[in-house]
């Protein structure tokens, strides 16, 4: 005789498997995940509407300069129009702003400065006001140092832009360069998707539970095999759902990825390529720097720590997610216990940017010791470089709550899921665990 | 089959089985009766070994119940119900599998019940494409596929549709005279008066009295007795009438009668005016009436 909780297993995992929505976002997920990846590029590299602005540069502060792109700057001769002429002429013609330089007495830069006036058809854009305040800016920085005798080409010269190079102490000497920025967006997005597919799929848990009781086929079921079986069969069959999902998705991703750079818009990445390798320094230094950062992040810790988190983080919750399932009725009357199961979790993400900020502070730590919460935040902080035994210690902790748990879960689903036309209270569940 | 002896449950506040003692016979067709919530599905439960007793044991034949016994028990719950987006054929494969059938034996048995209940034709429809009573059919045929020794109904003929419950009646006694054990849990007492040979009467969680129907009945009997007369008759002396009423026979009157009406049946028959004349046993449901009232009455075994 075959173990049942094996059937349970396959039960769980063929039905899911072979439902059209799985197949579906199966398939879609890395179609979305692409369409994130490239979207933002083909925006990037789209032509932008082109706004013209008229000025009325009485001082001639900006005179000729044309603007950029997206913003053509168009001059009015001063001598012959005032204020309230230009704004008729931004009224009947095609113009999208006026941009209004009055010149006082005596072009009295700080006169210049606190008087400047800006005139839309609509209300204009951020973007528009801080690239004229940065045009204007750097003009009237210029006009103060012609008046006060300074050379602005000397100015331009002292002006340091120092960039400090971090690293992190390497045990044999050789130091490795410290990767902030990359460590912080690797941290956030692990630490998300953790989130993410532990609320998934154990919301998942919760509604097979739920399923099961509704039709009452539950009871059938529990006079072959153990309650605890059922619903240990379920969490497993639920996590190799996961498990086939994720290995699909990398693996489209990956086939999409390739087949649309290389197919699809081979101009646009072969112009990143070059920029990189050997257009201007800048891009450069800039290429070289994310590939050594890159090179120093150490992706085995973190694909075996997401591995790791995400399984911790999900036997923990779907069985807390099946306890909850067992004890309603209805879906509706989840809500009473699932938002204090959440809250953890919820907890986590809300200060996941204080973690990042400050990956070995001591909130940073505990959050990562408490089991609820670790999943999520050691997954952010994994990146940084942890000391090991934060992480075993930390492992060790997730392993063991997930033990008590699933013992204190199957007692409450024993019992819940033979209980039917009750609102169950908090009292009530921990009266169960006594049964 | 099944022997409790002195199985207790508690829940928090209520005692749903107190020292309960029972003893199911290899073969029977035994009735668990007893009103809701007398513990009924609390020792179904037992037996199924859904939950364990506080106290006491549960003989299954000669041997302390196993969980490999799950395997040789059908139950078919009060609250019964499939997956309702599972095939149905698939669905009852699993579920023989579960209680250890391998796919093979299950696939052959499984077309052999559905020859049997004409259900072919169903194998891949979904659950929830299907009424109720071919629901209720499925239901049934996962419940007996694995021929089971012991076969446990809870409340079986609620929700069954009068044509259903017939199939399935038939169908069960087929299987106890095939060897099976049946085990009937309901409060409906009368519904399972003429199919069951023992009875266990269930109250509060206690045994009230348990053993072959038959001898019950008759340990119980009161003295009614019931006359069918040509015509009808309105002096019967210092018989207590209970009831009388016109059927196609005559008049059918039902009485109370201090000891054996010997006169009475002398008399009639003389005046050849007795068509019909029976001693009326009393039902379940009467002994049951009487327990709650008077208490058990005492066994003397002349």
């Amino acid at each position: 005789m075959s173990n049942p909780i094996f059937l349970i297993i396959q039960r769980e995992f063929l039905s899911r498997v072979r439902k059209k929505t799985f197949i579906l976002v199966t398939l879609i997920g890395p179609l979305a995940f692409a369409a994130l990846m490239i979207v933002p590029g083909l925006l990037a590299s789209m032509p932008e509407d082109n706004k013209r602005i008229v000025v009325l540069d009485e001082p001639s502060l900006l005179l000729p300069h044309e603007g950029k792109e997206q913003y053509t700057l168009e001059y009015l001769d001063p001598r012959e129009n005032d204020l309230e002429l230009a704004k008729d002429l931004l009224r009947d013609s095609e113009y999208d702003a006026l941009l209004y330089i009055p010149s006082g007495e005596n072009w009295d830069p700080d006169f210049i400065k606190n008087n400047i006036l800006l005139f839309g058809k609509e209300d204009p854009s951020m973007e528009l006001q801080g690239y004229l305040d940065y045009l204007l800016e750097e003009q009237i920085n210029q006009a103060k140092l012609l008046k006060n005798g300074v050379d602005p080409e000397i100015v331009a010269q002292i002006k340091t832009n120092v960039n400090i190079k971090s690293f992190t102490l390497g045990e044999e000497g050789n130091d490795e360069q410290s990767a902030v920025p990359i460590k912080m967006a690797l941290g956030y997005i692990t630490g998300m998707l953790i989130y993410f597919f532990i609320f998934f799929y154990s919301v998942q848990v919760m509604r097979g539970v739920m399923e099961e009781k509704s039709s009452r086929i539950v009871e059938v079921i529990i006079s072959s095999v153990r309650p605890y079986q059922l619903m240990m069969g379920k969490i497993l069959g639920i996590g190799l759902v996961g498990v086939l999902q994720f290995i699909i998705w990398i693996g489209l991703s990956g086939v999409l990825y390739t087949v649309i750079s290389t197919l699809i818009f081979p101009e646009l990445f072969a112009e990143q390529a070059a920029a990189g390798i050997a257009g201007n320094p800048a891009a450069d230094t800039v290429g070289l720097e994310v590939m050594d950062m890159l090179r120093s992040v150490n992706f085995t810790t973190i694909i075996t720590g997401f591995a790791f988190y995400f399984f911790g983080g999900y036997f923990l919750y779907s069985a807390l997610f099946a306890a909850v399932g067992s004890a309603v009725d209805q879906e509706a009357d989840s809500q009473q216990f699932m938002l204090p199961v959440t809250i953890p979790m919820i907890l986590a993400i809300i200060t996941a940017m204080n973690v990042i900020q400050e990956p070995n502070g001591s909130l940073a730590f505990w959050m990562s010791m408490i089991p609820l919460t670790s999943p999520i935040t050691m997954m952010i902080r994994l990146p940084f470089g942890i000391p090991l035994w934060e992480v075993f210690l930390s492992g060790a902790i997730l392993v063991a709550t997930f033990f008590i748990v699933v013992g204190l879960a199957g007692k409450i689903y024993r019992v819940g899921i033979l209980m039917y036309g009750k609102k169950v209270t908090w009292k009530e569940l921990f009266k169960w665990l006594k049964y | 089959m099944i022997t409790a002896k002195k199985v207790t449950k508690e829940y928090s506040a209520k005692r749903a089985l107190d020292a309960v003692d029972l003893c199911i016979p290899k073969g029977s067709i035994y009735g668990l009766l007893g009103p809701n919530g007398a513990g009924k599905t609390s020792f179904i439960r037992i037996m199924n070994q859904i939950t364990a007793p506080d106290h006491g044991d549960v003989y299954f034949g000669a041997e302390l119940l196993r969980p490999i016994d799950i395997a040789r028990i059908g139950y078919l719950p009060e609250e019964r119900g499939l997956y309702k987006k599972m095939k149905v054929g698939e669905q009852v494969l699993y579920l023989a599998r579960l209680k250890g059938l391998t796919t093979n034996e299950a696939k052959s048995k499984a077309k052999e019940w559905f020859e049997r209940l004409e259900m072919t034709g169903w194998w891949d429809k979904k659950v929830e494409d299907l009424s109720k009573g071919m629901a209720q059919k499925v239901q049934f045929v996962t419940t007996v596929l694995h021929e089971p020794e012991l076969l446990i109904f809870d409340e079986p003929f609620t929700g069954f549709d009068p044509i259903n419950t017939n199939l399935i009646k038939n169908e069960i006694k087929r299987l106890n005279e095939n060897g099976a054990t049946v085990i009937f849990s309901t409060h409906r007492m009368e519904s399972v008066e003429e199919i069951c040979d023992h009875i266990g009467l269930i109250d509060n969680g206690k045994v009230m009295i348990e053993g072959n129907l038959l001898e019950i009945r008759k340990h119980y009997k009161d003295g009614t007795f019931a006359f069918t007369t040509r015509t009808s008759i309105s002096d019967w002396g210092k018989h207590e009438v209970l009831s009388q009423k016109e059927d196609p026979m005559g008049y059918r009157t039902v009485l109370k009668a201090v000891a054996f009406p010997k006169d009475l049946v002398i008399s009639l028959s003389q005046k050849e005016a007795l068509v019909a004349f029976e001693e009326v046993l009393p039902t379940v449901n009467d002994i049951f009436i009487e327990i709650v009232k008077n208490g058990p009455k005492p066994w003397n075994h002349e």
